[in-house]
């Protein structure tokens, strides 16, 4: 609901993460992993930033995105297990006492940058 | 720290510039975190949250919060579920014992905060936008609203989320607790839809429960269903309307403020 704004935030951090004094480059690639559980629709992202990046280093950039599996590991047992339906109980102990280890990430893992008007593939 | 890991890679990034042309090959390096890829292009590794700004604003809020010794509640749930009647009869209740101040959040509209003002409590109204805003409050809101409220007075900040069970629950606000309100109009099935408000709210209120004569509602089923996604949860079934049930959502309520209180 909120992806617009995600979509500003991630052209932000994009555009700072150039390194200074690199001259007229442009952001051909964002690549970004995103949990299953962080309410964020990838269609809606990839649409959204689409706008977002406008008249910015990032025109035309792509953004690729990683889905991250819901995987949790039991506070009791220590089982470690990949949640696949909207249940958080311990497959092997029943426990309710868990730690989401990965699902909840929004991150940007890395830009791809390319000289002004070279051609990019992919 | 972010601008040192910035200036860092981009000293590296020029060393490389000057002694790397490999067009053909994929050259990495993993001291530098960049990679020369085939087409040509380089690949910067970032490896920053995209909320980290609303992160840190959060984290700077929980310290102002723990300095003054304020308990914060961050209180969501779906629209119409019954958030601020539920509110107007707690602060009713706690007040003015438990020196409260609230924050409301709505997209528009300060019919909210007139309700809650009845109470004596101050009371901050944010809008969003007139005409359709944020989904959520995010931290910096909360940063900015705060601002207007004496902390040094207040002993609990409630804030009422902007009605939506899917955003808030995204947000980090600086708050010590988060609670949801369902109500029994609402489908059972509500907390496996939204599994990410269920997991991450400490204790849930089951309101509206003076109409469940009136309704073919499985009460159980919807237990069962908020369990499912948050075993042990805390359930208080209660009705703003009747105040049945508000004895224990109130002591709760009270023991953890009273907890921050002592922590002094």
């Amino acid at each position: 609901m909120h992806e617009m704004g995600i979509a500003l935030q991630i052209v932000e951090i994009a555009t700072a993460s150039i390194p200074p004094d690199s001259g007229n480059v442009r952001v051909a690639k964002v690549n970004l992993k995103i949990g299953k559980l962080a309410a964020v629709v990838p269609d809606s992202l990839r649409f959204c930033f689409d706008v977002a990046v406008k008249d910015t280093p990032l025109d035309g950039a792509k953004l690729a995105i990683a889905e991250l599996p819901v995987v949790a590991r039991c506070n009791d047992c220590h089982t470690q297990w990949t949640i696949k339906g909207p249940a958080f109980r311990c497959e092997s102990c029943d426990s309710g006492s868990l730690e989401i280890i990965s699902g909840r990430e929004l991150d940007i893992e890395s830009i791809e940058i390319s000289e002004e008007d070279t051609h990019v593939s992919g | 720290m972010f601008l040192d890991r910035l200036f860092k890679t981009s000293r590296v990034y020029h060393h490389q510039d000057s002694h790397q042309h490999h067009p053909h090959a994929q050259v990495e390096d993993n001291t530098t975190g960049i990679t020369t890829k085939k087409s040509g292009t380089r690949e910067i590794k970032v490896v920053r949250r995209v909320l980290d700004v609303n992160e840190k604003m959060a984290e700077e809020n929980r310290r102002v919060f723990a300095e003054k010794s304020v308990f914060v509640i961050n209180v969501m749930s779906s629209p119409g579920s019954g958030k601020t009647t539920t509110l107007e009869k707690t602060l009713a209740h706690i007040m003015p014992d438990i020196r409260t101040a609230v924050i409301v959040g709505d997209i528009c509209t300060t019919n909210d905060a007139d309700r809650l003002a009845v109470s004596g409590a101050p009371v901050v109204q944010i809008n969003t936008d007139e005409f359709g805003g944020d989904c959520h409050l995010a931290a910096h809101v909360i940063e900015k609203a705060t601002g207007g409220l004496e902390l040094d007075n207040i002993d609990l900040l409630i804030v009422e989320n902007v009605g939506n069970l899917v955003c808030p629950a995204e947000f980090d606000i600086g708050e010590d607790t988060r609670v949801v309100v369902l109500s029994v109009t609402e489908g059972e099935d509500k907390p496996v839809k939204y599994p990410l408000m269920f997991r991450e709210c400490e204790a849930a209120l089951l309101n509206k429960i003076d109409l469940l004569p009136h309704l073919d509602y499985d009460k159980q089923k919807a237990l069962d269903c908020i369990h499912q996604i948050h075993p042990d949860m805390p359930v208080f079934e209660i009705s703003a309307k009747t105040e049945e049930g508000f004895g224990p959502w109130l002591e709760w309520l009270k023991a953890k403020v009273k907890q921050k209180i002592d922590a002094r």
